[in-house]
């Protein structure tokens, strides 16, 4: 680690202007002190934000949302019995991602802004345009086999790490940021970047601007009685998505009326297609229907390095868990979040 | 520019003067306060090894700046037991063979404590294997870990049924 100002802020206003460029924001520091000892950042001053009052608060707010404090710890939103039974589908991809003690550290506003686990942006040894504009790429010649199939660029094949992020995406949520210019929302949709000719430029936030909180819209809880987060990964439980979805759905008279759908690690943001979901609403739900919606979603997919099974793997993982979001939310979290064996042994 | 901190570490006040803001609690444990008991894996937070209690809550001590830390209280594999009264999760270990080399056993058993502390897998195998997942072994002794840490929920909990009777 390369050494670095450590300041503590009392009020947010003071985090602000303590700001300056090479500066970052500490949360939890489940990543950024991973990546200050991997050398792959290296922070001139590390702003900490974990004792400023008032955001580590989940609100229900007088229009019927829930609004939780970018402080908030992972495992804390996850377990709060409110928050799981409104936004059951949130909870279960908090709980597939990380470890008891990395949920019970990490900040949920922190997780929005955790950086790829592309092995050469986190070896600072090796050539990368995200972490070193310009550098080059050593992933596309690399082992690429987890990367990006869809709206990677020639400059940047990473993919988004969260699970956390897959569920916000498709429940359209809410990020409120404040900065040296104040305080603006940035809906989800707009948070985080393709990498384009600029990899570097991760997520829409300003310089110096802070996340002070995500909200979830009311009509998002309406999807409650049928949700589900699956992912795909190595081991069934503590590893990064091999592909994941967030599919969510809402019933009138056996007819789709509402249908949400977001792939996770498939590209540098989850990825949400419209027109997939709109092609269900007043449609009886059904395996082929679902397929049609996995097609769609996947719409221009195309391997970036020795990847192609990536996107065979995405489209069965979409059409599994609308099918699995049709069946209903489980009464009880399962047993192994958002796995395949469900809540059943496997051992 | 140094920084003035201080912990309260199984149940004792320690101030620690530290001149350098890159300190993590696991080195400040072990190479400044003489408790090797918790223990450097990868020290990145991806083994389990170091997971230590900050203010009751299990964390990978290994990425916690201890600079962040001011005023919190810690609990090492040193502060478990009660003179040579084992804590329970320490017995049960014992008892069901949860380790081979025990490199991973102070980890494993903070680790333990947290998750029974936090109430959410009960005495259930998958749920306690799930909530156990950020504890490696390289040993394979996960068959024993999981036992150990069923029954020594089981016997927490009467423990704590008696002391309310």
């Amino acid at each position: 680690m390369t050494p670095f100002d450590y300041v503590r802020p009392a009020s947010l206003a003071d985090a602000i202007a303590a700001w300056e460029p090479g500066a970052a924001y500490l949360g939890g520091g489940t990543n950024l002190v991973d990546l200050m000892k991997t050398g792959a950042l290296r922070p001139g001053k590390l702003i900490d934000l974990t004792r400023l009052p008032g955001l580590d608060r989940i609100e229900a707010l007088a229009n019927g949302d829930t609004r939780i404090g970018a402080l908030v710890r992972n495992a804390d939103l996850a377990h709060d019995a409110d928050f799981a039974r409104a936004f059951p589908m949130v909870a279960e991809a908090l709980l597939s991602g990380a470890s008891g003690q990395l949920r019970n550290a990490a900040t949920v506003g922190g997780n929005l802004l955790q950086r790829t686990r592309c092995a050469y942006f986190q070896d600072p040894h090796s050539p990368c345009n995200r972490r070193d504009p310009g550098a080059g790429c050593a992933a596309r010649s690399g082992d690429n086999g987890g990367l990006a199939i869809l709206g990677w660029s020639a400059a940047c094949i990473a993919t988004n790490p969260s699970d956390f992020c897959v569920a916000l995406a498709a429940m359209d949520a809410v990020v409120e940021v404040e900065g040296p210019d104040g305080a603006r929302q940035i809906s989800f949709a707009d948070f985080h970047l393709l990498p384009g000719e600029t990899p570097e430029r991760e997520t829409a936030l300003h310089p110096g601007e802070v996340i002070v909180a995500i909200r979830l819209p009311a009509a998002s809880a309406g999807f409650r009685a049928h949700s589900r987060y699956l992912k795909l990964r190595d081991r069934t439980s503590y590893a990064f998505a091999l592909v994941s979805a967030a599919a969510a759905l809402r019933f009138e008279g056996g007819k789709i009326a509402g249908a949400r759908l977001a792939l996770g690690a498939v590209a540098a943001r989850p990825w949400r297609v419209a027109e997939a979901e709109a092609l269900m609403i007043g449609q009886t739900p059904d395996r082929a229907l679902f397929d049609t919606a996995a097609d769609v979603a996947l719409n221009g997919a195309a391997p970036s390095g020795d990847n192609g099974h990536k996107i065979a793997l995405a489209h069965r993982t979409a059409a599994r868990a609308l099918a699995l979001a049709a069946e209903g939310t489980p009464a009880q979290m399962p047993a192994f979040p958002a796995s395949v064996f469900g809540g059943h042994a496997h051992a | 520019m140094s920084f003035s901190i201080s912990l309260t570490i199984n149940g004792t006040r320690r101030d620690v003067l530290l001149e350098d803001a890159r300190v993590t609690l696991l080195d400040l444990l072990r190479e400044r306060l003489a408790l090797p008991g918790t223990k450097k894996g990868c020290d990145r937070g991806q083994c389990g090894a170091c997971t230590v209690l900050v203010d009751g809550r299990r964390v990978n001590s290994c990425l916690s700046l201890a600079v962040t830390l001011d005023g919190a209280e810690v609990t090492t594999i040193e502060g478990l037991a009660q003179g040579d009264r084992l804590h329970p999760v320490q017995a049960a270990f014992i008892d069901h063979d949860g380790f081979q080399c025990g490199y991973c056993t102070p980890g494993q058993i903070m680790s333990a404590v947290g998750l029974i502390a936090e109430g959410h897998a009960g005495t259930d195998p998958d749920r306690i294997r799930e909530g156990m997942s950020g504890n490696l072994c390289r040993c394979a002794a996960y068959h024993g870990i999981a036992e150990a840490v069923q029954d020594a929920t089981r016997r927490m909990a009467a423990e704590d049924e008696r002391a309310s009777a």
